[in-house]
């Protein structure tokens, strides 16, 4: 089979590759562009940890082929915090929480969270836990997660304030 | 200095971020912002790809293997089959228990999905195409699928390769498809117990087969430098420098020329502790092309062929008097271990420490047996969770405990406290053989049942039970008491052992001129924030910042030689020797300080993270110049530098233990069971950081929850595993999960050298019997005895349609 | 789990697609959002060798509400449908039932014509539509036909769309207003199919029911539109001896199987329980 030229936005950086067509996204990202923030865990779609943002919507980077985000806009883990290193309020809650342990699904549940507020910047905890439902974790039971989300809901929410006072 | 003088005690405490606070997290900031280091992550010059070809029945006969085609796929490098192992001796390995696992099968395969072939290619995607184009000729054979039949007179033969063998690792054989009975206690006293017994039940309790499944499925990879001789594995390795070991032993490399590195382990719960063939694999084929071998298996192959856990068939029997107090204890378990024996237990503990089945309970009598036996399953037996089959054995007597309370009439809280062990009778020797360390059950069990109202509870649920009589409501009530002993730490090297190596674990630290400090150790973490607490045992021992204070793990060539991390054995076993370590640093410390000062040691004593003179408090030496001291301004004839190391062989295992309570309400309809309420009470000992705890507590509880409440690794009558996916594998989201409740009391351990117990695996220990009672109980007034687990909604729509509760 | 390689088309126009899907017949297949059919492939039990992604031809997606039809294009995702106002004013029980469907990441890339055409069983909208009553409309190398959801459905996997057609939209009449709706799935997690799903779009008039459709989800091979047990509402109050037998009825046209939701029985009760809780739930909120 042919290769395919691809070319997206990372992280608010351009690349572009030539892959098979069935290449996984999820696997151009970590093989062809190196991250590793973006994680397998289950490959059948269910686990959430290769949940990475594209084009403003949540996406399993597992189940899609990287010749499907062609001239797409995407952000992992990695674009969240500042040029400056200062952390993101998602991360940021998510360590005062300890909304982590292995860390592996992290990257995901970060991800998650940061379409999740984008779209509903004040959820309660039963709107955080459907709203990352998608997403498995098998170390934290979830509950300082919904608790780190609260913190970056409020921390973002603060920010947002200020900025418009 | 300057602003270490001016600061107030307080703020030394808080500075230096000891034992007992709740520090965020050191592993945190990489993992935030991927920068974690999992094995999958981690990529070598010219590394290739490995990829299985996997059986498709649970037990046949290989008539042939045919990979020509495969071979001539470009991008793949070689074909591995039992054919290439056998000259190297490496087609079988050894098992932990004592067995032999197959690599690569060889004239027959024995479980669904075992491992056939190896596949090495330029890549992962090259190499799944060729696996999908290796032939592979089977002749079915009938499979053994259920344990109750693998010793049948005329069962046909798995274990070819072992055929006709009478004796095992672990004694006597007594069929061909027989692994070993194991027993323990007093047979003759049990059973008059249980014939003289006023009151006496018996019941069979089921711990279904579950995968433990971390987020991360296990990998490797193998690099081996021909010229050099050295041999470098990656790997997602609970315990790296028993795999160097092993892998030493396997490939005749010696030991120092294998470098094992356990990166960044996404969760674990058991499933990294044991050998696999990717594993044995990677390193062969690593051997044969001379380049980086890379293997990860795929969730399918993770949750149907490395390490399932519990297949426990138990079959327990109590005697009690008519008032409640528990005479004597019989059980006997079918241990399902699949194809091989591959149980990661100490090597003299076939059925690990089941023995602790007496629970918290003073029974004076008990006997237990343990028959393992293979069938056509996947090899394993891991302790998911929990210590070496201590979830089984809690949840074996916590199941007992409710029965014998429904027959004796006999609220399930008040027999408990009946027949706990007291305080005043610790250490507590077992009728099977612990030494309990220290505990405080009735305090524990009254502190929970005051916090959660239970006699307001069991009001409400009689009202309840009314109410559905009357046909006013379709919910049922269960309140489910789950009252646990833990046996963690292993373990006391006089019964210890992993092949042979005694399992001590150690610390070694070297602190720098300027103060701050390394310390290595043998565990490693797989999330349990070892980077963050092993520096607050140091920091409070040597009076460095934790903040100041590096913790390495996972490198063989690096850390101390140390038995790894599973069984809560981390701070129970190395983090007694961190104490230690900090205290051989600390004795030095004070001889340096007394050289500064001037003074005789005994004129010094410790504050926080300084030295002074007793009655003259403005004379002082902080670590922070002790440590500069150390490498220029010593007494004489000291030797320089301020390092140290420990090896630490714990004298007895510890014994944590708690209260839970769960309230569950039952849609008779659909049979969904909703968590209302859960309650977990812990006594982990000194607690080192309490939101490390909590959280470890959390995770615990969620993983019970998703035990009792629907994981099981099924099998039809042919040995197909059923539902090897997420779809399937009951993994709760955060939607499903309840919501926890923690709280603690402490009893410290007297033998630990700063009393703490361990806990990550209490709360699945605990949580388990909590769940499943709580569900049981709902229908207990029915008289219902016990139902199977996992309590999926149709199994407990079952149970109401049996009792006569649906429409 | 690594799927077979493929020749990759993103058509500009659904001729374009329409001419790709007839150029390389058996071996092409349609990808929309992709949810089904990559794992699938990953899974390698299905290994198409020309794939022909549908998102780059606009006209496929969007929801429209005209002449008392509604019409949602194949390409909208169920993320759409849960914020579509035309769908939350008109026809609500869309929304409801997205929101049942597997989890928040992959409504932003399942679709709906993904959902109702690959012919999964366990595929919520093909019962939803078949309640609504709703007409699948497809594109082929012949033109443009038009088939019913409740005769669309042949086995699993198996529909009455021809190797080289695609579907292009579905359309259905506008519930009247102040109808009553529900969907109730019971599933054993977020993600898993329904162990058994019932659809229920009902109209009351004066106390009476005067039009009744249920459907159901994941109990036979195919959804099952249970025709008898929504005219034994009909004419009714919807009071307990209706419901009894519309429960009774639509049990008795289920043939699930056996799985890890549970054995067969267990299911054809569980579609009774989800039906007369979804009747409920409709009465109660019909105007």
């Amino acid at each position: 089979m042919s290769k395919q030229h691809v070319k997206m936005t990372v992280n608010g950086t351009e690349v572009e590759g030539d892959i098979e067509a069935r290449t996984l996204l999820i696997h151009f990202l970590r093989e062809n562009i190196g991250l590793t923030g973006p994680h397998i865990g289950c490959e059948t779609s269910h686990c959430g940890a290769c949940t990475v943002d594209i084009d403003g919507r949540s996406v399993k980077s597992c189940t899609l082929f990287a010749v499907q985000a062609q001239e797409s806009d995407i952000t992992t883990v990695e674009g969240m915090a500042s040029p400056d290193g200062t952390l993101h309020a998602i991360q940021e809650g998510f360590m005062q929480e300890h909304g982590l342990q292995c860390g592996f699904c992290t990257p995901g549940m970060i991800m998650r969270t940061h379409r999740l507020l984008k779209e509903n910047p004040d959820p309660t905890d039963e709107e955080i836990r459907w709203g990352i439902s998608g997403n498995l974790c098998r170390c934290t039971g979830y509950q300082n997660i919904v608790k780190a989300v609260r913190y970056a809901a409020k921390k973002l929410n603060e920010t947002t304030r200020e900025a418009a006072e | 200095m300057s602003d270490a003088a001016t600061m107030t005690l307080e703020e030394r405490e808080a500075t230096l971020g000891g034992v007992g606070t709740a520090r965020k997290r050191k592993e945190d900031v990489r993992f935030i912002q991927g920068a974690g280091n999992y094995v999958d992550d981690v990529k070598l010059p010219g590394m290739v790809f490995g990829d299985f070809v996997r059986s498709p029945y649970a037990h046949a006969r290989i008539k042939s293997i045919n990979a020509e085609v495969a071979l001539a796929v470009p991008g793949v490098k070689a074909v591995l089959t039992a054919a290439d192992l056998k000259p190297l001796n490496l087609h079988y390995m050894p098992t932990l228990a004592g067995d032999v696992q197959a690599v690569l099968a060889e004239e027959k395969v024995l479980f669904q999905n075992q491992e056939v072939a190896f596949v090495i290619a330029e890549d992962r995607y090259i190499a799944s195409d060729a696996a999908e184009l290796v032939e592979v000729d089977y002749e079915e054979l009938p499979p053994i699928v259920d344990a109750f039949k693998a010793m049948d007179e005329g069962a046909i033969c798995l274990r070819e390769d072992i055929q006709g063998k009478t004796e095992g690792a672990h004694g006597a054989r007594k069929h061909d498809n027989h692994i070993f009975t194991w027993e323990i206690g007093d047979k003759e006293g049990a059973d008059k117990a249980l014939e003289t017994g006023e009151v006496t039940v018996k019941e069979l309790v089921t711990y279904q087969r579950v995968h433990p499944s971390p987020l991360e499925t296990c990998a490797s990879i193998a690099s081996m430098d021909k010229i050099k001789g050295e041999l470098t594995l990656y790997g997602t390795f609970q315990a790296p420098h028993v795999v160097r070991t092993v892998a030493s032993l396997l490939s005749a490399i010696p030991e120092h020329k294998i470098r094992v590195i356990a990166p960044d382990i996404g969760g674990g719960f058991g499933n990294k502790v044991g050998v696999y063939p990717g594993y044995v694999c990677s390193i062969v084929a690593s051997i044969v092309l001379g380049v980086p071998v890379k293997w990860v298996e795929d969730r399918i192959e993770n949750l149907s062929a490395t390490a399932f856990a519990r297949d426990y068939h138990m079959t327990g029997e109590l005697a009690a008097t008519k008032d409640g107090k528990i005479t004597g204890l019989k059980c006997h378990v079918l241990a399902d271990h699949g194809a091989f024996d591959a149980c990661a237990d100490p090597t003299k503990w076939p059925a690990g420490f089941f023995n602790i089945c007496t629970g918290s309970y003073d029974i004076p009598v008990a006997h237990v047996s343990v028959d393992g036996v293979y069938t056509n399953k996947a090899p394993g037996g891991v302790a998911y969770r929990c210590s070496f089959r201590v979830t089984e054995a809690a949840y074996m007597i916590e199941r007992m405990m409710d029965v014998l309370a429904q027959k004796l009439e006999m609220d399930p809280a008040e027999l408990r406290l009946k027949n706990f062990v007291q305080p005043a009778q610790f250490p507590y020797n077992s009728a099977l053989g612990w030494e309990y360390d220290s505990g405080d059950y009735p305090t524990a069990m009254n502190q929970m049942m005051q916090a959660v109202d239970y006699a307001g509870l069991r009001r409400e649920q009689a009202e309840q039970r009314d109410k559905v009589a009357r046909g006013e409501s379709r919910s049922l009530m269960g309140i489910g008491v789950s009252f646990f002993t833990e046996i963690v730490g292993a373990g006391p090297s006089r019964n210890c052992d992993i092949l042979g190596v005694a399992m001590f674990d150690s610390c070694e630290i070297r602190v720098h001129p300027t103060g701050s400090a390394i310390a290595r150790l043998g565990t490693k973490s797989q999330g349990q924030a070892h980077e963050t607490t092993y520096a607050q045992i140091l920091a409070t021992e040597i009076g460095i910042p934790s903040e100041d204070i590096g913790i390495e793990e996972g490198d063989t060539d690096t850390a101390p030689y140390g038995l790894g991390t599973y069984g809560s054995r981390s701070t129970p076993v190395a983090g007694a020797a961190a104490a230690r370590v900090g205290r051989k640093i600390r004795a030095k410390a004070q001889k340096i300080a007394a050289h500064l000062l001037e003074v005789a040691e005994g004129d010094l004593e410790w504050e926080i993270d300084r030295f002074k003179v007793k009655g003259l408090p403005e004379k002082e030496a902080t670590m922070k110049e002790i440590a500069w001291a150390a490498y220029n301004n010593l007494p004489e004839g000291m030797e320089p530098g301020l390092e140290a190391v420990d090896y630490y062989d714990p004298p007895n295992m510890t014994y944590p233990f708690g209260a839970y309570l769960c309230v569950a309400d039952i849609d008779v309809d659909t049979g969904e069971t909703s968590i209302r309420r859960f309650y977990a009470l812990d006594d982990c000992g000194t607690r080192i950081n309490p939101m490390v705890i909590e959280g470890q507590v959390h995770g615990g509880l969620t993983e019970a929850f998703g035990i009792a409440m629907g994981q099981e690794i099924a099998y039809d009558e042919l040995g197909n595993v059923q539902g090897a996916s997420l779809m399937d594998y009951f993994l709760p989201t955060a939607v499903e999960t309840p919501v926890w409740e923690t709280d603690f009391t402490v009893t410290p351990s007297p033998h630990h050298p700063i009393g703490a117990k361990g806990v990550g695996e209490s709360p699945n220990v605990g949580g388990v019997p909590a769940f499943s009672n709580a569900v049981i109980d709902a229908f207990s007034h029915l008289g219902v005895k016990h139902m199977p687990m996992p309590h999926t909604a149709w199994r407990v729509w079952q149970q109401c349609k049996e009792s006569g509760l649906t429409k | 789990m690594i799927p077979g390689d493929f020749e990759y088309y993103r058509p500009n126009s659904l001729d374009e697609a329409v001419q790709l899907l007839a150029t390389h017949g058996d071996d092409a297949r349609v990808l929309a959002g992709g949810h089904s059919l990559i794992p699938m492939m990953k899974l390698r039990l299905a290994a198409p060798e020309h794939l022909v992604d549908l998102r780059n031809i606009a006209s496929l997606s969007g929801v429209s509400e005209s002449g008392g039809d509604i019409t949602i294009g194949a390409m909208t995702t169920q993320t759409e449908l849960i914020t579509s106002t035309v769908l939350s004013e008109h026809c609500p029980i869309i929304r409801e039932t997205a929101l049942l469907i597997a989890d928040p990441q992959v409504r932003y890339c399942g679709t709906l014509g993904g959902n109702v055409a690959n012919g999964d069983p366990g595929n919520d909208m093909p019962a939803l539509m078949q309640c609504l009553g709703a007409t699948y409309i497809l594109q082929g190398p012949d033109g443009m036909r038009e088939v019913e959801a409740r005769g669309f459905y042949e086995a699993a996997y198996f529909t009455e769309m021809n190797d080289g057609e695609i579907l292009t939209a579905v359309r259905f009449p506008t519930p009247a207003a102040g109808h009553g709706y529900a969907y109730k799935k019971l599933k054993r997690k977020v993600g898993d199919y329904a162990t058994a799903a019932a659809a229920v779009l009902l109209s009351m008039k004066d106390g009476n029911c005067v039009s009744a459709s249920i459907a159901l989800t994941n109990v036979a091979d195919t959804p099952l539109y249970a025709q008898a047990a929504s005219d034994a509402l009909v004419g009714t109050t919807i009071d307990a001896a209706a419901i009894d037998e519309a429960v009774a009825l639509a049990e008795g046209i289920t043939e699930p199987a056996s799985d890890g939701r549970g054995p067969a029985e267990y299911r054809t009760k569980m579609a009774g329980v989800m039906a007369r809780r979804a009747i409920l739930e409709a009465k109660e909120r019909a105007q």
